[in-house]
């Protein structure tokens, strides 16, 4: 039991997960790092990505939105402006999206003002798929 | 008896309006205890926000970003956030009044107001009245942090941009289920985070920053903008529903006062007429006995 850590999944409408996990994966905006208990304290960026966690040896994903994690050695709190477990993301939305923000993204100019949104949007529905596909 | 007829056929139209004010009080009040659940739900978002925020603030002078640049105040942008369906007393009319009368005051000074309305209501009002850009209409339907990251893709960049000075916000703050009250609040520049508060230097926490403190300050502002406003956005479902569950409770009372007026009318007509019948008759047979 030593090695658990809390982990906390915290978004404006709800409390996505909260409980004991072993490890965590977090999207840093840095690159992808993983959390064990004892981790030095960290405060990080999240850029949209798959988040995911393992508890009694089974991997839990979700697709989150950008946000921060603030790790302490024994408690890893994840704010995030949106997060979905990866069997309550809806597939068919999700491709409709992508497919919808790249048919924009290709008329677009890259200095457009909406440029960067639509990008990230894209990105957004791209992460959501594949990480339905993995749960 | 045309009378009759007539007050029978009124008590049974307030009845039925009677049904549908209460119906509405019902619906309101399920949607606000979902608005208020949300707002419950919000709140451990926002309070880790801001602890986050003030312990970087404490580290960062963040007073050379941006979004905190203050210039002197040529063109100003006025958030108005009202509902975007009435029938909930005087919840929009008093935002709209607050507003008209920020949008005055500040164009008495010489200064360029344009509108950035959220809600129907707020935009038929000041269609012709105001200039009027970003409108997000029909949104309160169904709404989520979407909404506000919309809304702050609006106004940051053109802030950034220098396209105007200062940003305000007028909606309705929450106080409870019958209190709404208008109110505004400065936006752009922000004012100073986390300066005067001291936090207990035993619970502050020496983290590593990634990337570094600065540019997480630089990232983390934005979203404290979208907090500030998505905040407001639950406050203005939650006052809303909460105006009109008070204004369907009142127009419920107001038709039963109005049944009873109508019964009370209905009863004296009615006797009147059972009155004249008989007098009818006792007059009959008295002249008949007479003859």
């Amino acid at each position: 039991m030593a090695d658990e850590l809390l982990l906390e999944i915290v978004t404006p409408e709800k409390m996505a997960f909260s409980g004991k996990v072993e490890e965590v994966t977090v999207p840093g905006s840095e690159g992808e790092f993983g959390v064990l208990r004892g981790h030095a304290s960290l405060l990080s960026s999240i850029q949209i990505g798959e988040l995911s966690y393992t508890k009694d040896n089974k991997k839990v994903a979700y697709a989150v939105d950008t946000g921060y994690a603030e790790v302490l050695a024994s408690k890893v709190t994840i704010l995030v402006e949106g997060a979905e477990r990866s069997d309550m993301i809806d597939r068919d939305q999700a491709r409709k999206d992508k497919e919808e923000a790249e048919a924009r993204l290709a008329k677009m100019a890259k200095d457009d003002v909406d440029y960067e949104r639509v990008r990230a949007a894209a990105t957004k529905a791209e992460t959501r798929l594949k990480v339905a596909e993995r749960g | 008896m045309a009378a009759l007829k007539d007050i029978k056929r009124q008590i049974a139209a307030v009845g039925k309006t009677k049904q549908i004010t209460k119906a509405m009080n019902m619906v309101a009040a399920s949607k606000f205890r979902m608005a208020q659940m949300r707002m419950e739900n919000f709140r451990p978002y926002a309070g880790k926000f801001m602890e986050v925020l003030n312990s970087l603030a404490l580290r960062v002078d963040a007073s050379s970003h941006p979004l905190l640049a203050v210039r002197p105040p040529k063109k100003l942008r006025v958030i108005c956030m009202t509902s975007d369906r009435g029938l909930c007393g005087g919840f929009n009319t008093n935002l709209i009044k607050a507003t008209e009368r920020f949008i005055k005051e500040k164009e008495t000074e010489g200064k360029e107001v344009t509108l950035v309305p959220v809600g129907r209501k707020g935009r038929d009002f000041f269609r012709k009245k105001a200039r009027i850009m970003n409108e997000r209409i029909d949104v309160f339907k169904k709404f989520d942090m979407t909404l506000a990251v919309d809304i702050s893709n609006d106004i940051i960049p053109s802030f950034v941009r220098e396209e105007y000075d200062e940003l305000y916000l007028v909606y309705n703050e929450y106080r409870n289920v019958s209190v709404q009250r208008p109110a505004v609040v400065r936006l752009f520049p922000l004012p100073a985070i986390g300066q005067e508060e001291a936090t207990d230097p035993e619970k502050r926490i020496d983290y590593i920053y990634e990337p570094s403190d600065e540019v997480l300050l630089d990232r983390i502002l934005p979203m404290y903008v979208r907090v500030l406003i998505y905040r407001a956005l639950l406050e203005t479902y939650a006052g809303e529903n909460g105006a009109r569950m008070a204004a369907m409770d009142n127009a419920t009372r107001n038709c039963d006062e109005l049944i009873g007026s109508l019964t009370l009318q209905f009863n004296k007509a009615r006797q009147a007429a059972i009155t004249a019948e008989l007098m009818d008759i006792v007059g009959g047979t008295e002249a008949l006995a007479k003859g």
